[in-house]
């Protein structure tokens, strides 16, 4: 995840004129405090996700202990209703948490790619129509359209995948399309329709890598939707609820009446482990922000001459 | 005037996608939703019912086209069929019992959310990198990180499990007659004041940022310098010249913003059991009552859709650019 998106900006760039902002892109967010945080604790979760098979072998819904068990040495995170560990639960849920969240994440933002750069590279009808589908689906109530989907849908994982993409796109779409639109209008664009080059390569060689940060930026915003509207479709109990993953977690938890009994430890974790990697993605978000808007960054100088700066 | 019309037939386009989902999901997804629901309520249900349920969900012999200017000649006449899991009440009875709901917990929470949001976001582009600005937006992210549900559950069980300070269930207390009587309203209200919270907290911090990252682009313009130089009070500089121009992005997101509310009230309903159209939509799930489920849908999103177009004329009685073009 975290190389993934270190490389991107560097990846598709033209080597001669956009090498050196690129480094300084890298080395701004490597200095800056929030990407650091961020990108800890991103790291933490990843590898908590890889080494759940190792920490916690065997299934991790088996029951193991008495139920209810508050916190102690044996179960550091107390015991379900059930008796399941749920530390075991919650380490293990982040596995389904973050492919899904990574998956959705990346579906989203390539789909908002290729409509964003059909429309601002076309223009006129087809500018028209895909961004009247674009809006459409943006006004269209998200939650009630996924409940209604997954309604519909048989149960499973790619059930969920495919619901969370159909609803999560349009976002992505609409702030790269803008953004397309405004790089299109440039002279180096109309220099290379006028030097006879194919439409798919100004798309994706002289338009995409311009916008680098901003892709970064809604990638970054999908994969905190995917995660957060996974949770929320199966904390109503409408995902695949034999899979363990902190919405399901979180769908158990008020099923067996963890919150009137007085259970903490068993809604707690999942909850607590959604918010930190949703804010540990939505720092490292800022921080790209930070580094490429001058205008957004610390005020080191007086007002006026930031003001010059920026202009 | 053009403006408004081009929307207003963009809305009716939305609304037009809707109800074809609505009527293509059933026709054709896996498995035949009418002998589903019919296992369940078979002692219940008159076999003319069956019929008539067939045809809504497309479980008929029919061809496509024909099906579906019945769908709509039923939707815009009001006919949603029967709610199955409260049979035989008709869906839109249920709806119109449970809208009144979900209009006074999300309209209560974005209004607060938005006005207050706004405010501190004003103050904290104000002053660059004063105590607001440098305390509240981490604070305000962290929060808005938690899913909504899982605010609602913590506050559910701080608030009213442990401490006891707030009804933790419904939207009034059982057996109180509904009316306008203080005793009634005030009930209500202590009824509200969770649910509100945890959807106020989970989205001011979204009101905030954008408002604050506007405005400091507004701050940079040349007609602050201006007034600033023309020796106005900072207070009318900050309200008057640059608050006020970069207000349309956040009236714009109000519009978007109630997408996002009527979804977080969903869950945070499911948690509270707060009787509102939220609630009813999983209920509904649960039940596999179907037509209720496309009725909520439907209702849900006209309801968004209106809001929009009522930002979107306020939307041209704040910005002359709209209606000079």
């Amino acid at each position: 995840m975290t190389t993934a998106i270190l490389k991107q900006p560097t990846e598709p760039t033209e080597p001669t004129a956009a090498r050196k902002p690129n480094r300084s892109f890298v080395h701004g967010l490597i200095t800056n405090k929030k990407a650091l945080v961020g990108m800890i604790v991103m790291l933490v979760f990843i590898a908590l996700a890889l080494l759940a098979p190792v920490l916690f072998p065997g299934d991790p819904s088996r029951i193991t202990a008495m139920a209810s068990l508050e916190p102690d040495a044996e179960h550091w995170l107390g015991t379900t209703a059930k008796g399941q560990d749920v530390l075991a639960l919650t380490v293990h849920g982040s596995r389904s948490s973050l492919f899904v969240g990574l998956t959705v994440g990346f579906a989203s933002t390539f789909i908002g790619i290729l409509v964003g750069l059909a429309s601002a590279y076309f223009g006129k009808f087809i500018d028209e129509a895909l961004s009247l589908v674009t809006n459409v689906f943006l006004l269209l109530p998200g939650l009630p359209l996924l409940v209604i989907l997954a309604a519909f849908l048989p149960p499973g994982l790619g059930t969920v995948i495919l619901v969370l993409v159909v609803t999560g796109w349009a976002g992505s779409a609409r702030v790269l399309r803008s953004q397309a639109q405004s790089i299109r209008s440039k002279d180096f664009v109309a220099a290379a329709v006028v030097s006879g080059e194919r439409a798919g390569r100004i798309m994706f060689r002289e338009i995409l890598p311009n916008m680098a940060s901003i892709v970064m930026g809604t990638l970054l915003a999908c994969v905190i939707y995917g995660i957060g509207a996974q949770a929320g479709l199966e904390f109503l109990g409408l995902g695949d609820v034999s899979t363990v993953s902190w919405g399901n977690n979180l769908f158990w938890a008020g099923n067996e009446g963890a919150l009137l009994t007085g259970s903490w430890w068993v809604f707690v974790p999942s909850g607590v482990c959604i918010a930190l990697v949703a804010f540990a993605l939505a720092l490292i978000n800022y921080a790209v922000d930070e580094v490429t808007n001058p205008r957004l960054r610390k005020i080191k100088t007086p007002k006026i001459t930031e003001r010059g700066a920026a202009k | 005037m053009r403006f408004i019309l081009r929307r207003l037939g963009f809305y009716l386009i939305a609304f037009w996608a809707s109800i074809t989902l609505n009527f293509l999901l059933p026709r054709f997804m896996p498995g035949d939703p009418v002998s589903r629901m019919f296992a369940r309520s078979q002692d219940r249900m008159q076999p003319e019912q069956i019929e008539a349920l067939r045809k809504l969900l497309g479980v008929d012999d029919r061809p496509l086209w024909e099906q579906y200017i019945g769908y709509l000649h039923n939707v815009f006449t009001g006919q949603m069929g029967v709610s199955i899991s409260r049979f035989p009440t008709p869906v839109t009875e249920v709806i119109s019992s449970q809208i009144g709901w979900t209009l006074l917990l999300g309209g209560t929470s974005l209004v607060i959310a938005a006005v207050v949001g706004n405010l501190l976001g004003i103050l904290a582009a104000w002053r660059r990198g004063g105590a607001i600005d440098s305390a509240l937006p981490p604070v305000l992210v962290f929060i808005g990180s938690f899913p909504y549900f899982w605010l609602a559950m913590g506050a559910l069980y701080l608030f009213g499990v442990v401490l006891g300070w707030f009804p933790i269930r419904h939207a009034f207390t059982d057996g109180l007659e509904p009316g306008f009587t203080w005793e009634f309203i005030g009930d209500v209200g202590a009824h509200l004041v969770l649910p509100a919270l945890t959807i106020v907290l989970v989205s001011i911090g979204g009101w905030m940022l954008g408002m604050r990252n506007t405005m400091i682009a507004t701050n940079s313009e040349d007609y602050i310098t201006m007034a600033e130089a023309k020796g106005l009070r900072p207070g009318r500089i900050m309200l008057r010249y640059a608050a006020r121009n970069a207000m349309l992005p956040s009236v714009t997101s109000f519009g978007m913003g109630l997408g996002f509310v009527v979804g977080g009230a969903l869950l945070t309903e499911v948690v509270f059991a707060y009787p509102g159209v939220g609630y009813q939509l999983l209920n509904a799930v649960q039940g596999l009552d179907y037509p209720l489920m496309q009725g909520l849908f439907l209702t849900i999103t006209a309801a968004v859709l209106l809001a929009n177009f009522l930002v979107d004329i306020l939307y041209v009685r704040l910005d002359p650019r709209v209606r000079s073009n």
